[in-house]
């Protein structure tokens, strides 16, 4: 069973967000994407300083199986990317949630991330997929 | 990020519980409800080239032709000349339509005169009945599917010695007396493990189920045939002998590997698949296929010569070659190849200006697990070939830099890819 940690935020299309307290979010895929994906051997992530929109494409990432965009879960500057996940995209597949993170970012506006689903709306999305 | 879910309610071969059972991510195949891997695409990917791995590939369709014109009638229904078999002894060929084309391909094993055996895509099973139907009207020959065997392939360098092993453990093999000569388990083993390449060998009723807990009846086929270019066998059984072989094969080390790994497999090892690198339009000759088409004798008149002879004096205008990805990613089918350079942004009006004949398409691509970048097969004019410091991928409007090879790229577990030069 895919893990869905009550503490962060949820976009339906199968990001994480994880406020960092300090006006930032760090983003990553959840444990349900990374297993439906299958092995990951592939991320683009956004670059460093970078302006990202709330709902815009910001990266990709890619399985054996195939790709799908990252969209951004929040608004604001690019502080920070996971440049390890480069060479080790497989890390995704093994800590989704911990050293498989994509970025973070300096949120614009921190209404933003309460607009975002909770655990329970995420799994109830995913659950209507299926 | 987005992604659909599969709803699957298919067939189910004999060796779907045990898919359940081992935690297969099952998936719709061709209407079958077949594994696409077991936790880890990549792991049983390199189980295989360098152990050995099992695939149930039971939703392959299994036709047997019999009949005093069975020699006959393939001869006229396959582009590859069926007379060159000797019994036991397996061949690949495609069968086309009279345009040319490919209908499907497949594999023929010469079991015993008048006896032939093809195994051929699940995904075009009702079309291929139809065709070979069809044009066996005005032959002496009977044409049965045959729903009731399973088919597992065991591959990989170990994949002998792992099947010895478990025939062995479990006792599937008793001595017998064979047309009046006795017939010993160790006998079977070593006319087994001296198999040639593309031949195959038949373990008789009489010979089989020592242990008395096997109830399937009827004959193994195993043949030293694969589809991952690694050494092991396909065994073409009793649907009831299939699990206690699977779970055989599982005690003496033999991991089970889905359909992502048998593609990623296949790709690497340079094999078409159809629908991909052919189909119903596309001519062999220009799916790498050349090497099949057995254009002596000259009189052998079967389905699609005429057309394909006007074809070969007029030339192929494209050829199928390997692409190797430099930079870290994944090729995918449908991408767009072109002699554009990798610095010159892939703009709409550009394409437009460089026009579609002096493009090629990627038919199949992934991520090679054994070279560890993106590969693929493409087929592209023959004048891009010849360009190979020039060719680039579109993959998301941007121009990635890609290498022309000659497939294959992964044989026995080695790195063979050569790099391209246009043959004349």
């Amino acid at each position: 069973m895919a893990e869905t940690p009550k503490e962060l935020k949820y976009l339906d299309t199968h990001e994480w967000a994880r406020d960092e307290s300090d006006g930032s979010v760090t983003v990553g895929i959840t444990d349900h994407a990374q297993d439906s994906l299958g092995d990951v051997v592939y991320v683009e992530l956004p670059e460093l300083g970078s302006t990202i929109n709330a709902g815009e494409e910001t990266g990709v990432v890619e399985s054996v199986k195939a790709a799908s965009d990252i969209f951004a879960p929040v608004s604001g500057e690019v502080i920070a990317v996971n440049a390890a996940l480069e060479d080790e995209p497989e890390t995704i597949n093994g800590s989704p949630y911990g050293d498989g993170w994509f970025y973070k970012v300096k949120m614009s506006d921190p209404t933003e991330l309460e607009q975002l689903l909770d655990a329970e709306g995420y799994l109830a999305a995913v659950e209507s997929e299926d | 990020m987005s992604h659909r879910t599969e709803h699957p309610a298919g067939n189910r071969t004999p060796l779907y519980p045990a898919h359940v059972c081992a935690g297969a991510k099952i998936v719709d195949f061709g209407g079958w409800d077949m594994p696409l891997h077991y936790g880890s695409q990549v792991r049983e990917h390199q189980q295989v080239r360098q152990h050995a791995g099992m695939f149930d590939v039971s939703h392959m369709t299994v036709i047997d032709v019999t009949g005093a014109d069975a020699l006959a009638y393939l001869r006229h229904l396959l582009a590859n000349d069926v007379a060159k078999l000797k019994p036991g002894a397996a061949l690949y060929s495609v069968m086309l339509n009279h345009q040319g084309g490919v209908v499907d391909d497949l594999i023929v094993y010469y079991l015993s005169s008048e006896t032939y055996r093809l195994v051929v895509n699940c995904a075009t099973r009702d079309k291929d009945l139809t065709w070979i139907q069809a044009e066996a009207k005005t032959f002496a020959v009977n044409i049965a599917e045959r729903a009731d065997l399973a088919i597992i392939a065991v591959q990989g360098p170990q994949a002998l010695a792992a099947l010895d092993e478990a025939l062995v453990n479990e006792g599937f093999i008793k001595d017998a007396l064979v047309d009046n000569t006795v017939s010993t388990e160790s006998d079977i083993l070593e006319q087994l493990n001296q198999l040639p390449a593309f031949h195959g060998m038949t373990i008789n009723e009489t010979s089989l189920r020592a242990n008395s807990d096997q109830t399937g009846s009827g004959p193994w086929f195993i043949a030293r045939t694969g589809y991952t270019g690694e050494d092991g066998v396909e065994i073409i059984l009793p649907g009831e002998d299939a699990e206690p072989l699977w779970n055989a094969l599982h005690a003496a080390g033999v991991e089970p590997v889905g359909l992502g790994a048998r593609d990623t497999l296949r790709l690497e090892a340079g094999m078409n698949l159809y629908g991909h690198e052919m189909d119903d339009e596309t001519s062999p000759l220009e799916a790498n296929l050349g090497w099949t088409i057995a254009w002596q004798p000259e009189d052998r008149d079967f389905v699609g010569r005429k057309a394909l002879t006007t074809q070969r004096e007029q030339g192929p205008g494209t050829t199928l070659v390997g692409l190797l990805m430099t930079e870290r990613g994944v090729l995918r089918e449908g991408q767009i190849v072109s002699a554009l350079s990798a610095e010159q942004s892939l703009k709409k009006q550009g394409l437009t200006e460089e026009g579609p004949s002096k493009q090629g398409i990627v038919t199949s691509g992934t991520f090679s697990p054994t070279l560890q970048q993106g590969i693929a097969l493409a087929r592209v004019p023959i004048a891009l070939s010849q360009q190979a410091a020039q060719i680039s991928v579109e993959i998301r409007g941007k121009a990635v830099a890609v290498q022309i090879v000659k497939p294959p790229f992964v044989r026995h577990g080695k790195t063979v890819y050569r790099y391209y030069k246009q043959s004349k």
